[in-house]
């Protein structure tokens, strides 16, 4: 697997902790980990809503999004509750069983990085993005719909 | 190559701008994409499943069938000769209408799709989303903007859901399809209780028009009517609203099981108070960030696409005399339209011993030349498989119907006993248990006499050939739910169900009948309520009256078959 972040191949600074329950570990131990002042992130499963995370969603630098299939859509809503309702600005990133056909839908609704196989390419992450030109509706990717582009906004 | 007489009209319906055109075309390059991939074994089956889905294409008994979203159900003359070509070149000859006003090819090759498409979008056509756990097709009143009783024409609603669900990024991996449905009208013709969603024009005290929402209805192996979400929602809020409802189901839907992910299982485990307030939360937020605020403006510039046609003045408003088989064809597929001298003409896709929405090229062709001539280049389609001339003039319709009779469409059967929906069943879906044609074909030959037919009055027999309910079953007067019984086909009996504005799910009688005993057993059925009516009263009033007994007990009544 490797990195994609900004558009970009990236080195992933975070080391992940053994554990499949992170957010319930962060429940935890939170006090401890938000005190270390180093970058944080949190790896939430596919039923786990961001709102859990409550007021310290803005002390994490990284949100990773679990696709354990990649037919459970539950992280698209995720990601854009993320960067709308909580305002989060850090990284969302899409993580687990995800098709190159979702990665522009990913990117509008507010993932900026990708963990992907090895055998992808920049190319590739390129051309999902501009197969389709233009939207009908508005995202957190802050793009012009159509009708906003017919009306001449 | 028949030569276009008259020439093709163009209707006022939407017509596609610059942005629609590439939107689709990209689409469909997109899709060809796909295709390649799986046909290069870079796809696995698997994967590729869900992407040819929410494209349309479905893998069945024998052949892909592709199916074609009719939006809201209008089409143009123009169309319908293209999808004569795409049945005659790549299907073989036919194409069948849907209960969802859709059109789909039952014999179709993965190669040509791409090609098929290209071909589609010709003419402003698309399979996007007709099929797959996303917004499916909106459908609608199929008198839109032709009937009298409405408060406004619903599809200019319909085509603004249509844009803002396409490929909307948040909602193409829901847990489930997810279904719309728009209406205008008092009289429910698009069966908005049974949809995951629906939206009503409505008018409020104060006389603003509006939408009244519902949600959570559906049929399947649960089915369910549907709750209001709300009342009243403000124009300019639907989308906000609309969007809010989806999110609360992507969010909060099971994923566990399959047969528990539509949102009528969330809203019903929840409650529909409480489905309320989640919506009601995302929706106040949608709404302050106002970016799906629908302008006045955009509003008005999508409903000018559907203004009226120019109607005449001065045609004669009485229905002329044209003999006894005109006569009783007007009397049950005629109705009233919002224009002097015009009237709305249904032609039942339902002739004694035809498959139920079935229509051949060749049928096809000549359905565009009487729409140009007569019905100024348009045609809707229902969701009970049946096509509407939505304006034409009542000076016109003995041609109509010479030309109907030509065609074998004539049947003057819309709204009776022999206007059976039925899904495809066994014959050609995968996932069917029992076949639906040939029990639709034998019921109808059954009844085939037309004055028994009016004898019998509104009568809505649904048959669905297994548990998913594609036929409507619940929602029939008379259901018809094929099973499998250890390799035998077996029809279980329901009673009492609507899909009208009296929505109601049918009550399910018991044991089933064989495949030669069904039909008996709806003419035992039917004797029960010619015997027990009073003055008036449908068979479904009847048996909401009397209730089940009686007419189980004659059902079983073997000896009389």
């Amino acid at each position: 697997m490797k990195l994609l972040k900004h558009g970009a191949w990236a080195q992933d600074t975070f080391t992940p902790v053994a554990d499949d329950a992170a957010l319930p570990r962060f429940q935890k131990d939170r006090e401890a980990l938000l005190e270390r002042n180093t970058p944080l992130g949190v790896r939430l499963q596919s039923h786990e809503n961001p709102e859990l995370l409550g007021d310290d969603v803005n002390r994490l630098s990284l949100v990773a999004l679990e696709f354990p299939k990649f037919r459970d859509g539950r992280a698209f809503s995720w990601a854009r509750l993320l960067r709308t309702r909580l305002g989060f600005t850090g990284e969302i990133r899409a993580v687990g069983d995800f098709l190159y056909d979702q990665i522009n839908y990913q990117r509008r609704v507010g993932f900026d990085a990708w963990e992907v196989p090895d055998r992808f390419t920049l190319e590739d992450f390129q051309r999902a993005l501009t197969e389709m030109t233009n939207v009908y509706q508005p995202s957190t990717d802050g793009r012009k719909t159509i009708r906003e582009l017919r009306a001449g906004i | 190559m028949n030569a276009p007489f008259p020439a093709p009209v163009a209707p006022n319906m939407y017509r596609y701008d610059e942005f629609d055109a590439r939107f689709v075309s990209e689409r469909v390059e997109q899709f060809a994409g796909q295709v390649a991939r799986r046909l290069k074994g870079e796809l696995t089956e698997d994967q590729f499943k869900p992407l040819r889905l929410m494209n349309g294409l479905y893998l069945q008994l024998h052949a892909y069938m592709l199916r074609v979203a009719v939006p809201y159900g209008t089409l143009s003359s123009k169309q319908i000769r293209k999808l004569a070509h795409i049945a005659r070149t790549y299907d073989k000859g036919f194409g069948h209408f849907t209960t969802r006003q859709n059109l789909q090819f039952n014999w179709i090759k993965l190669v040509d799709v791409p090609a098929i498409l290209r071909e589609l979008a010709e003419v402003e056509m698309h399979c996007i989303q007709t099929s797959g756990n996303c917004v499916r097709n909106v459908t609608a009143d199929q008198f839109a903007g032709a009937t009298p009783e409405e408060i406004e024409d619903p599809r200019p609603l319909a085509e603004i859901i249509r844009q803002w669900s396409s490929l909307h990024p948040e909602f193409v991996f829901l847990a489930r399809k997810f279904k719309i449905a728009v209406g205008a009208t008092p009289h429910d013709r698009a069966a908005l209780q049974f949809h995951d969603m629906a939206v009503e024009v409505v008018r409020n005290a104060e006389g603003r028009t509006g939408y009244k929402v519902l949600a959570g209805g559906g049929m399947g192996r649960t089915p369910y009517i549907a709750h209001v979400m709300s009342e009243f929602v403000e124009r300019e809020d639907i989308l906000a609203y609309l969007e809010a409802v989806l999110r609360v189901y992507n969010q909060d839907s099971r994923r566990d099981n399959i047969h528990k992910q539509r949102i009528k299982i969330l809203i019903n485990a929840i409650g529909p108070e409480e489905m309320r307030r989640r919506v009601d939360r995302e929706f106040q937020e949608l709404k302050r960030m106002g970016t799906l605020q629908l302008p006045r403006e955009e509003l008005d510039r999508i409903t000018a696409y559907f203004a009226p046609p120019a109607f005449e003045t001065g045609l004669p408003d009485t229905l002329p005399e044209a003999g006894p088989d005109f006569a009783n064809w007007t009397r049950t597929n005629v109705h009233p339209h919002r224009a002097p001298g015009y009237a709305i003409a249904t032609i039942t896709l339902k002739t004694i011993g035809q498959v139920p929405g079935d229509c051949s090229a060749e049928q096809l062709d000549v359905i565009a030349d009487i729409m140009d001539e007569f019905s100024l280049g348009e045609v809707r389609v229902t969701h009970e498989q049946n096509l509407v001339l939505p304006h034409v003039r009542k000076k016109d319709l003995p041609a109509i119907f010479a030309k109907l009779q030509e065609l074998d469409f004539a049947a003057p059967n819309a709204g009776l006993i022999t206007d059976i929906i039925a899904c495809p069943g066994l014959d050609y879906c995968d996932l069917a248990n029992a076949r639906s044609i040939p029990v639709a074909q034998a019921i109808a030959r059954k009844f085939a006499d037309l004055d028994r037919q009016h004898e019998i009055g509104e009568l809505k027999i649904k048959i669905s050939g297994c548990i998913n309910a594609c036929g409507h079953h619940h929602a029939g007067h008379i259901g018809i739910l094929g099973v499998d019984k250890k390799g035998v086909e077996f029809y279980q009996l329901l009673l009492g169900g609507s899909g009208a504005e009296d929505a109601s799910i049918g009550e399910i009688m018991g044991p089933g009948f064989g495949e030669h005993d069904i039909a008996d057993a709806v003419e035992r059925v039917v004797g029960v309520y010619l015997a027990q009516r009073r003055p008036e009263e449908r068979f479904l009033d009847t048996y909401r009256r009397i209730g089940m007994a009686p007419f189980k007990q004659a059902a079983f009544q073997k000896e009389a078959a």
